[in-house]
């Protein structure tokens, strides 16, 4: 059988004038026709990169260098003109941002009708339309006819990327490449987009290279997977042998690393030590992952390790697949997944934080000078929910479920609209501005984004030391806190002088969680603090976290929507939906035995990894 | 991890005892590292400082006075005894253009602190408090807008008496200078404000003082500076104009804007009566740029030497 897409010795540098950047390094696939293919890796290792070369949607600056051919047909070194009759016709893309994806200035229907008209010179308007309209109905959107006329900003999320891929299999495309289809999305969305990805390739019978980071989505969806590391694919694999017996110790650490919702709370992930090396300055002449690897030998580091075939069509990039065969993740990286023990003799802990009827709503108004109420939103009805000490509660729930509003009326620590908050027994509604100040220091959050949590303009120490000098410590007794702090989550003396900027996304939310920890609080409001990270990342911050709480008894007030992260680390989960509480329960029963329908659905939805067999 | 981490957990702090707690660089002096790595900028600034001590005090050295006449030299061109050339009363046009930059630099730099730190203050205020605050205050700046303030000034300094004159220009200008930028200001305070490390610094505990000083104003320091920096030529190139039009700097009094005034009639048959004066003005405004460009790059991590690493490249 001729592959569909062959792509050999791929090589893209990107030369910005100071820096060289090999962002994809003598790769080579190939996809079969109707097959779905995965590149799975992390931030920065170039998976984006091996894709967006085969439709040509590089940067100027990038040199490509290798071959790619659809159908037997060289695609490099064709003129933009060429390429573009080839782009949207044999090859449909998919991007991560439905929102970016689409112009919000023209409605949908006309949207996909142009991407028809472009490639069909001689279709006339009306029959673009009606193939339009055909092509809604095709990718589950309800009323296509009445839909086709709204514009981008009227559809939801989900929806959006139904439109993408809409205008994707337009023109019956013979490969559809997907960037991260599925990261923007909620779970439940997320299976749904996956489903008609399916049934897109079985109507189109095209073959499918889909680039994520998410190795659940992989195990759902791919048939073969290529891993990449450092610009370079080190293993390739059909998706149940690279379960079943991956060979490249970074593979298994990937693996190792993902939350799993079968492992009891409190379970430690198997994180990948370090971080992803810059590709500017790779050491030439060694095996780019020796830093991070467990299995390390010198003969690593003095060669770099072609893709051998250690199986049937499975290929890996190390010397010492034989040792990692049949060991588990665990075993290879020495660490252990056992929960720390925890002392469960004394009975119930006391509450911290206790939140009654919680009320909080918007109002929506209408007109500028005379100012009318239409009606109101309930972000946040009746949520009651209590924190005990020492322990974790997950608040779980999709976009708009209110989750994050919760989180904010907890920590504006002002009167709420209707209910109650206590906090460490004070009730918030009976603050003045004296305790308000204390309660403050208990109380601490690290955000989501590592990123636009800490100022760009301060430099690490000046960060971490903030909540110090705002509550009133000398620079002395600053200096020796911010000391501890570092090497409490982990980080060097040396990088307090550095800017945010310098360190990598873990690394700033160890940052987040240092600044967090200054004032020695009771209780942590962790809002999606793993979300943006990097799967192997991930697993360090979460180790870390549950570290933490065994060691200064912190409570941590969880929210998140990734369930398979609260499941590892949550006593007791509150499941959220449209405002309210409608499941709350302790972890393990909730998650074994979900009483609400809408939990059952979040939990459906998951993509769940293969067991991994050799895993413990 | 495990190990290391209950490693971490059990000698903490006796681990840490030997590094001395002291050696932290402060917020400062990285700034101030940062911009001794740029030359330019570091040359500009020793050209800036050279010229107003200069200004103020080379004239004293010199064998004129600014008023003096030298009958045996009119109109001539830049000799030994006079550096940049004589005008047509023969006037020596070194100490008349050491003069004028006295004057001139005053009132640039004045201008340019004065409008930008209220500029700073009052659109931070605005934009970060919001509420009343927020519609006084730009109440007060779509007043002043609408103001013609050339007019007013116009009107104004004359009437003061001479040795008060600067001063109420550098009042005058500044008063009129700050608008347009405070609303700027005020527009990316509004978008700072909801950015993460501002509602950490709150949930903190930190006051809406020190966020506005320590997040709020380094985080539009780019937008400042350049503004500061603008000002400067503005404020020289205002108080020209008014001085052109007989209105700012009174005679016998001179600044570089009537020492241009004066030569431009003979700037191609004379030209040293024109070029120096000029010359010296594009040098303050360059210097005083470079400086500001300097400076920028110097507060803000993500430029100049320290980019940020290609992270995802696409």
């Amino acid at each position: 059988m001729t592959a569909l897409l062959e792509v050999t010795d791929l090589n893209v540098t990107f030369d910005t004038g100071e820096v060289v950047v090999p962002a994809v390094r003598s790769t080579s696939y190939h996809i079969d026709p109707g097959e779905v293919v995965a590149i799975v890796g992390e931030s920065g290792s170039g998976k984006t990169t091996a894709a967006m070369a085969v439709v040509g949607l590089l940067p100027e600056y990038a040199d490509v260098s290798g071959s790619v051919r659809l159908h037997g047909e060289e695609l490099l070194g064709l003129s933009d003109n060429a390429m573009s009759r080839i782009r949207g016709k044999a090859i449909g893309t998919v991007f991560q941002d439905p929102m970016s994806a689409l112009t919000p200035v023209y409605t949908i229907g006309d949207q996909i009708a142009e991407a028809i008209e472009v490639h069909e010179r001689d279709i006339s308007r009306a029959d673009a339309r009606n193939r339009a309209v055909e092509l809604l109905e095709l990718v589950g959107i309800a009323q296509p006819e009445r839909r086709a006329r709204a514009f981008p900003h009227e559809l939801s999320g989900g929806e959006r990327q139904r439109v993408v891929i809409a205008i994707a299999i337009a023109n019956d495309p013979d490969l559809l490449i997907c960037d991260e289809p599925t990261t923007a999305l909620d779970v439940t969305v997320q299976a749904q987009i996956l489903d008609l990805l399916r049934t897109a390739r079985d109507v189109t019978g095209a073959g499918v290279l889909i680039i994520t980071h998410d190795l659940g989505v992989v195990s759902e969806f791919a048939d073969r997977a290529l891993v990449m590391y450092a610009g370079r694919a080190v293993e390739i694999a059909a998706v149940e042998v690279l379960y079943r017996d991956r060979r490249m110790p970074y593979t298994v650490g990937l693996l190792g690393s993902v939350p799993r919702l079968d492992a009891p709370q409190g379970t430690r992930l198997i994180p990948i030590p370090g971080a992803p090396p810059t590709m500017s300055s790779l050491s030439p002449g060694a095996c780019p992952f020796v830093p991070r690897c467990p299995l390390a030998i010198d003969e690593c580091r003095s060669a770099e390790p072609d893709l051998v075939p250690v199986g049937d069509d499975h290929w890996a990039a190390c010397i010492r697949t034989d040792d990692v065969a049949g060991r588990s993740a665990a075993e290879i990286f020495g660490v252990s997944t056992q929960p720390l023990p925890t002392d469960s003799t004394a009975g119930e802990p006391p509450v911290v934080l206790r939140v009654t009827d919680l009320t909080k709503t918007y109002q929506l108004t209408k007109g500028v000078i005379l100012r009318r109420r239409v009606g109101e939103v309930r972000a946040v009805d009746g949520v009651s929910f209590t924190l005990r000490q020492g322990r974790t509660l997950g608040i779980v729930g999709e976009s708009g479920s209110g989750k994050s509003t919760t989180l904010t009326q907890i920590l504006e620590l002002t009167t709420p609209q209707a209910g109650s908050i206590e906090i460490l027994g004070a009730d918030v509604a009976a603050l003045d501005a004296a305790t308000r100040r204390q309660l403050r220091t208990d109380l601490q959050v690290v955000f989501q984004d590592p990123v636009a949590s800490l100022d760009p303009r301060l430099p690490v120490f000046d960060v971490v030391a903030e909540p110090l000098v705002a509550n009133g410590f000398d620079k002395r007794r600053c200096d020796e806190r911010v000391a501890e702090l570092l090497s409490v989550v982990g980080l060097d003396h040396a990088d307090a002088s550095r800017y945010p900027a310098e360190f990598s996304g873990g690394q700033k939310q160890r940052i987040g969680i240092a600044r967090a920890l200054a004032l020695q609080p009771k209780i942590l409001a962790l809002d999606e603090p793993v979300s943006a990270l990097d799967v192997s990342i991930q697993a360090g911050i979460i180790n870390l976290l549950l570290d933490l709480q065994a060691q200064f008894g912190l409570s941590y007030l969880f929210v998140s929507h990734d369930l398979s992260v609260v499941k590892h680390l949550a006593h007791r989960v509150a499941v959220m939906y449209r405002g309210t509480i409608v499941e709350q329960g302790d972890g393990d029963q909730v998650f074994t035995n979900p009483q609400h329908e809408y939990t059952r659905r979040l939990l459906a939805a998951v993509p769940r990894a293969h067991a991994d067999v050799a895993g413990g | 991890m495990t190990q290391k981490a209950t490693a971490e957990a059990t000698g903490t702090t006796p681990a840490r005892s030997g590094i001395h707690p002291g050696t932290f660089t402060s917020r400062r002096n990285l700034v101030a590292r940062r911009f001794i790595r740029n030359r330019p900028a570091v040359v500009a600034l020793i050209l800036l400082a050279l010229g107003f001590i200069g200004c103020y005090a080379l004239p004293p050295l010199l064998p004129y006075g600014y008023n003096d006449l030298d009958y045996n030299a009119l109109l001539q061109p830049p000799s030994l005894e006079h550096w940049f050339g004589t005008n047509a009363l023969g006037q020596d046009l070194l100490a008349r253009t050491l003069c004028g930059m006295q004057k001139s630099m005053l009132i640039g730099f004045c201008v340019a602190l004065i409008s930008t730190s209220v500029a700073a203050t009052v659109g931070s205020v605005a934009g970060y408090f919001g509420g009343w605050r927020d519609r006084r205050l730009m109440w007060l700046v779509d007043l002043l807008l609408v103001v013609p303030s050339f007019l007013l000034i116009a009107i104004i300094t004359p009437r003061t008496k001479h040795s008060s004159g600067i001063f109420w220009l550098i009042v005058l200008l500044a008063a009129f200078g700050w608008m347009v930028s405070s609303r700027m200001v005020r527009g990316l305070t509004m978008s700072l404000r909801e950015r993460e490390f501002v509602r950490a610094a709150r949930y903190m505990g930190v006051s809406s003082r020190r966020i506005i000083v320590h997040h709020i104003l380094p985080n539009v320091a780019s937008i400042l500076i350049i503004d500061a920096t603008l000002n400067v030529g503005f404020a020289i190139l205002a108080e020209t104009s008014l001085s052109f039009l007989g209105f700012g700097v009174q005679p016998p009094d001179v600044s570089l804007g009537t020492l241009i005034a004066d030569g431009t009639p003979s700037a191609t048959t004379f030209p040293w009566v024109f070029l120096c004066p000029a010359g010296t003005l594009i040098l303050i405004v360059l210097c005083a740029n470079l400086t500001g460009d300097g400076l920028r790059d110097a507060l803000d991590p993500r430029s100049g030497s320290a980019r940020p690493k290609k992270r995802r490249p696409k």
